[in-house]
């Protein structure tokens, strides 16, 4: 069993960010765990009830109340301020010189439409493929995601990408590869009685495999 | 109509027919009462139906125990035996979060300590609308067989999460259920209605029917959390009851609210269900955090430490509840700037939860603390409380969210708030105010057994989910093993899995302490827990009309260990020695009408 | 009915509200009710501004004047109501009577003339289904006007307020009931002060939704 609190190795570009900003909160809330709870602890074996005794009357301190405010709002807001632009960046940056595809869900596959050989949606040569994402390392990629009926949710969990999509809408979501190799491309949102098997792979290729790739499944699809 | 209007000249005096008094009862306990059994009832459904999906995830695949018992729609019978069926697990989803969140908790926690508490402890002889309250119950039992019933039709039970996000929501095409989905809408609304009557009654009462020196800041702290509480209810359940109506009309008549192949908006929903949701999740602890209050100062021996922060938190949380519900819809599509200020407003509404916990630690420090079982399940509430405080802000940082939303992590937290907050928070007010309601008490040695073997199976089940989270595993999931990527995390799940069916198996000692006690517990005193507030000046169980003569209020309700006496509590009626009252003498009770006198 | 007794007990408790029992319970109601028409006057401005396409321009489909009229006379119940509770204030058990009657036929009408508005508005393919949406419109002419959101948002809007307009003309005929056999007096009348209450809530919203969904 995995009890680690580590998470899993990323393989995108603002992977490292996202990690980065979840383990200065791990160590914040893990020091405000240990020390609250171990004082509770403490609180309970030292002034537990002994004949005789009777508890300290007081009905609080004002200069506490503020500190115990003022502390947690400080490190609470300065937390959201800090991370607010790797934010963002994740959700708002379109990058330029992407490779643009369509990524349609519907109950319960990923419909991935290429752009084929030209690099241009819209034309002749695209070409569609089920729940396989080929993408191409070290190059940006923006997803014009789409759903066909219900709400689903485009879970890349090595990417650290998770964006519902949603029908009636085209929502751009970028990513950038940052290693070659298979990963996982997941439903997150209940879609109904398949979504557990709602999964799909993501095929990260060399830019000079990628290109290969294109070439023959344009040329497979024109046979 | 005419007879019923306003009660007769004084008591009850003859004792009131048996279907006046346990069934169509208009007194606030008896209400309780009514209201803890039901809740108890669908306690035990809800957990039933959780084991059953630890099952299915612990064992994907394999026949379920017992799963013979289930018709064809639900299991598909092997000669191994049963095994579950995707459709059933989704229900199953979706039924539990409905019946804990809105059967069990809610009820549990506004129904019966709502009745059982305010009207004693502000000295009130009942609630302002005793018939509108007995309406409230009658109204949430056809709710509730609505809402089983579910499970007896066609199609079986809904199945789109207890959030029903539209579309999926919006018609049986998507997720095979047509009427359960309506049954569902509709048993909520009408649970909806119950909780209005209920709020509306909470809130005039505590304005308008406080004893003689019951100042505000002398209310005890679950009255006042029951009250911001009420308040909450009263201002988001008629949003939720809107939304619920609206998309049952796109359910049966073809309405498109929210279906957008004809141009709806399925994001209307989300806003709309968790702008009362987010309100919601207060409801669902406000009372919790009250009644942690009352008894970790009583059984500590020593005033509530900063009873005006207390107070102060919980009005600014009732403030801030209504401008956080985009957190829950980070990854929804929403302005990425909007996410922003809703990260920010969601941090901000996290300390006044701070301000609370280090407040219950202040009170315990230098206190003379009894282990009761009560207190127990008190402090396991701060320090459970604490865990899903903390796991909270890693999903209201939006970047982070990104990883997490959707994942076992947010179970995990949900249930570190809802069963380690609110369910532990009921078990210290069940084992608290037993000898009120009842006239008796639980038994110790049962009540600590219990309480231990709870709390380490509770963290067996839901401290891994964490880490499940972490891992990448989705929420809502029939069979994580179909993700290449989950196999590794089963081991975890097999673990989680076997301890919730002992954290159910646990619950029958609590069953069995619950009804042995009823008519075997020893005799209550008045006041057991040597208690200051005003629903222990009178006999357990408290007569019909509660209060002999109306109390007169001296001081606050947590004068425990107080200089200016020889015992170590100081009841809130008790006058002071030293100085004579100098409050209005109590004049002779007589509940009457009010003024208005009409219905 | 016990006013002096109950009077005793208000002084003897902690200074509340210093509203009876009965009206504070009312307001918080309506503070409920606010929040519901709230909800939904909210889904229709979000949905309105998303689809704009979807609504037409006033006059176009709905009948302005019809229901310009039928406001008219929802805001003389109103009146005849404030002249209801004026009337037991001063104990005029006849003037309360005659005054809640006029307000029940006035509500009545209200209602009645949303039926026939809703009949008409049917017939000529103005329906809240999405798919059998069709309305052409007052000029009866050739293309569809407006989509399924504008008939469902208007029924849904118009219906829920007319709900409300048929309970509280349901409680009126209670009241009036009530008023017929004496039990309102010059010092107890709580019934009838809430009563008002509510129907001018009810009153307020529809001249809200009227602008709304007639007018803009």
């Amino acid at each position: 069993m995995n009890w680690s609190w580590l998470l899993p190795e990323s393989v995108s570009t603002f992977g490292p960010d996202i990690d980065r900003i979840y383990y200065v909160v791990l160590w914040i809330t893990g020091i405000t765990f240990v020390l609250t709870e171990a004082l509770l602890l403490y609180f309970l074996l030292r002034y537990r009830h002994k004949e005789g005794r009777k508890a300290h009357y007081t009905h609080g301190n004002n200069r506490l109340e503020i500190v115990w405010t003022v502390v947690p709002a400080i490190i609470l807001l300065g937390l959201a301020f800090t991370s607010k632009g790797v934010w963002a960046r994740v959700k708002s940056e379109l990058p330029s010189g992407a490779v643009e595809l369509v990524v349609e869900a519907k109950q319960f596959e990923w419909n991935i439409t290429y752009p084929g050989a030209d690099g241009t949606l819209g034309t002749d040569d695209d070409f569609t493929k089920r729940n396989e994402l080929h993408i191409p390392v070290n190059q940006p990629v923006i997803v014009n995601l789409r759903a066909e009926d219900v709400i689903h949710s485009f879970f890349l969990p090595e990417f650290r990408v998770k964006q519902d999509a949603l029908p009636g809408k085209n929502i751009p979501v970028w990513f950038e590869a940052t290693e070659t190799g298979e990963f996982t491309l997941a439903c997150a949102e209940l879609c109904g009685i398949g979504h557990y098997r709602m999964g799909g792979r993501v095929i990260v290729h060399s830019a000079a495999d990628y290109e290969a790739w294109i070439q023959t499944e344009v040329a497979g699809g024109q046979q | 109509m005419t007879g019923g209007t306003g009660v007769p000249d004084g008591h009850d005096h003859e004792e009131p027919s048996f279907i006046r008094k346990y069934i169509f009862s208009t007194d606030h306990k008896m209400i309780a009462r009514q209201f803890l059994f039901q809740s108890l009832f669908f306690l035990v459904i809800g957990g039933l139906l959780a084991a059953m999906m630890r099952w299915q995830l612990g064992f994907p695949g394999q026949p379920m125990p017992g799963g013979g018992i289930f018709p064809d729609a639900m299991v598909a019978p092997t000669p191994e035996g049963a095994i579950m069926l995707p459709e059933f697990y989704n229900s199953l989803v979706t039924m539990h979060g409905t019946i804990m969140i809105f059967f069990a908790i809610m009820p549990l926690l506004v129904g019966l300590f709502g009745n059982l508490l305010i009207p004693l402890q502000i000295g009130a002889e009942d609630m302002a609308f005793p018939r509108l309250n007995m309406v409230s119950f009658w109204l949430a039992v056809p709710a509730g067989i609505l809402m089983l019933a579910g499970f007896a039709v066609e199609g079986g039970a809904a199945g789109a999460g207890w959030t029903s996000y539209a579309p999926l929501s919006t018609s049986g095409e998507w997720t095979g259920v047509y009427l359960g989905q309506q049954l569902w809408l509709a048993s909520l609304t009408i649970l909806g209605f119950s909780s209005l009557a209920g709020a509306v009654n909470y809130i005039t009462t505590i304005i308008n029917m406080r004893a003689p020196g019951m100042t505000w800041f002398r209310i005890p702290l679950p009255t006042w959390s029951l009250f911001i509480t009420a308040i909450l209810i009263l201002l988001a359940i008629p949003i939720l009851a809107g939304a619920l109506i609206m998309l049952l009309f796109d359910q049966t008549i073809g309405t498109g609210f929210f279906r957008p192949d004809v141009g709806g908006e399925p994001i209307l929903w989300q806003h709309l269900f968790w702008f009362f949701g987010h309100p919601e999740v207060y409801i669902l602890i406000l009372p919790g955090m009250g009644i942690v209050s009352e008894v970790i100062s009583n059984r500590s021996r020593k005033p509530i430490f900063g009873y005006h922060a207390m107070v102060l938190a919980m009005i600014s949380i009732a403030f801030l509840g209504w401008i956080v519900w985009g957190h829950h819809m980070f990854q929804s599509g929403m302005n990425p700037l909007l996410g922003t200020s809703f990260m920010i407003s969601t941090m901000a509404i996290a300390v006044p939860s701070a301000i609370k916990t280090f407040n219950w630690l202040g009170t315990l420090w230098r206190g003379n603390i009894h282990y009761d079982t009560p207190l127990l399940h008190a402090v396991a509430f701060v320090s459970m409380f604490i865990i899903g405080g903390l796991s909270g802000i890693f999903m209201a940082n939006t970047p982070v969210d990104m990883y997490l939303h959707d994942t076992y992590f947010i179970v995990a937290h949900i249930h570190y708030v809802l069963f380690g907050g609110s369910l532990f928070a009921i078990f210290a007010g069940i084992t608290f105010w037993f000898p009120k309601m009842f006239g008796r008490m639980m038994n110790e040695t049962l009540g600590k057994v219990h309480f231990a073997l709870t709390f380490v199976f509770y963290n067996m089940v839901f401290f891994p989910m964490h880490n499940l989270g972490l891992g990448g595993m989705m929420r809502r999931l029939y069979d994580p093993t179909e993700y290449e990527f989950l196999q590794t995390l089963q081991p975890m799940n097999k673990f989680v899995s076997i301890s919730a069916f002992l954290l159910v198996g646990t619950q029958v000692l609590f069953a069995f302490n619950f009804f042995w006690s009823l008519f075997r517990g020893r005799k209550a005193t008045a006041n057991p827990w040597n208690s200051n507030t005003l629903e222990w000046t009178v006999p357990s169980p408290p007569p019909h009309g509660n209060f002999a003569e109306m109390p007169v209020v001296y001081r606050g309700p947590y004068e425990y260990s107080s200089p200016e006496t020889d015992d170590d509590y100081y009841p809130q009626n008790v006058p002071p020695r030293e100085h004579p009252p100098v409050a209005p003498a109590p004049a002779p009770f007589t509940p009457s009408p009010e003024p208005g006198g009409a219905e | 009915m016990m006013t002096t007794q109950a009077a005793t007990i208000d002084r003897v408790r902690e200074e509340g509200s210093g509203v009876y029992t009965l009206k504070l319970g009312m307001w918080i109601f309506l503070l409920s009710e606010v929040m519901f028409f709230t909800g939904l006057i909210g889904s229709y401005i979000i949905l309105r501004f998303a689809h704009p396409t979807d609504f037409a321009d006033p006059g176009q489909v709905l009948n302005v004047q019809l229901t310009a009229f039928n406001t008219f006379v929802l805001i003389c119940s109103s009146v005849t109501m404030v002249k209801a509770f004026a009337a037991i204030e001063q104990g005029d058990q006849v003037g309360l009577k005659r005054w809640l009657l006029a307000t029940i036929i006035l509500g009545a009408f209200f209602v009645g003339v949303q039926v026939v508005e809703y009949i008409a508005l049917t017939s000529e393919g103005f329906v809240p289904m999405a798919e059998a949406y069709a309305a052409l419109g007052r000029e009866h002419g050739t293309t569809v006007i407006g989509g399924p959101l504008y008939g469902a948002t208007f029924y849904m809007m118009t219906g829920f307020h007319g709900t409300h307009v048929t309970i509280g003309v349901l409680c009126l005929m209670f009241t009036y009931w009530r008023a017929r056999q004496g039990k309102y007096t010059a010092t107890s009348h709580g019934g009838v002060e809430i009563m008002g209450l509510y129907w001018h809530f009810v009153d307020l919203v529809w001249i809200l939704l009227f602008t709304i969904v007639y007018l803009i």
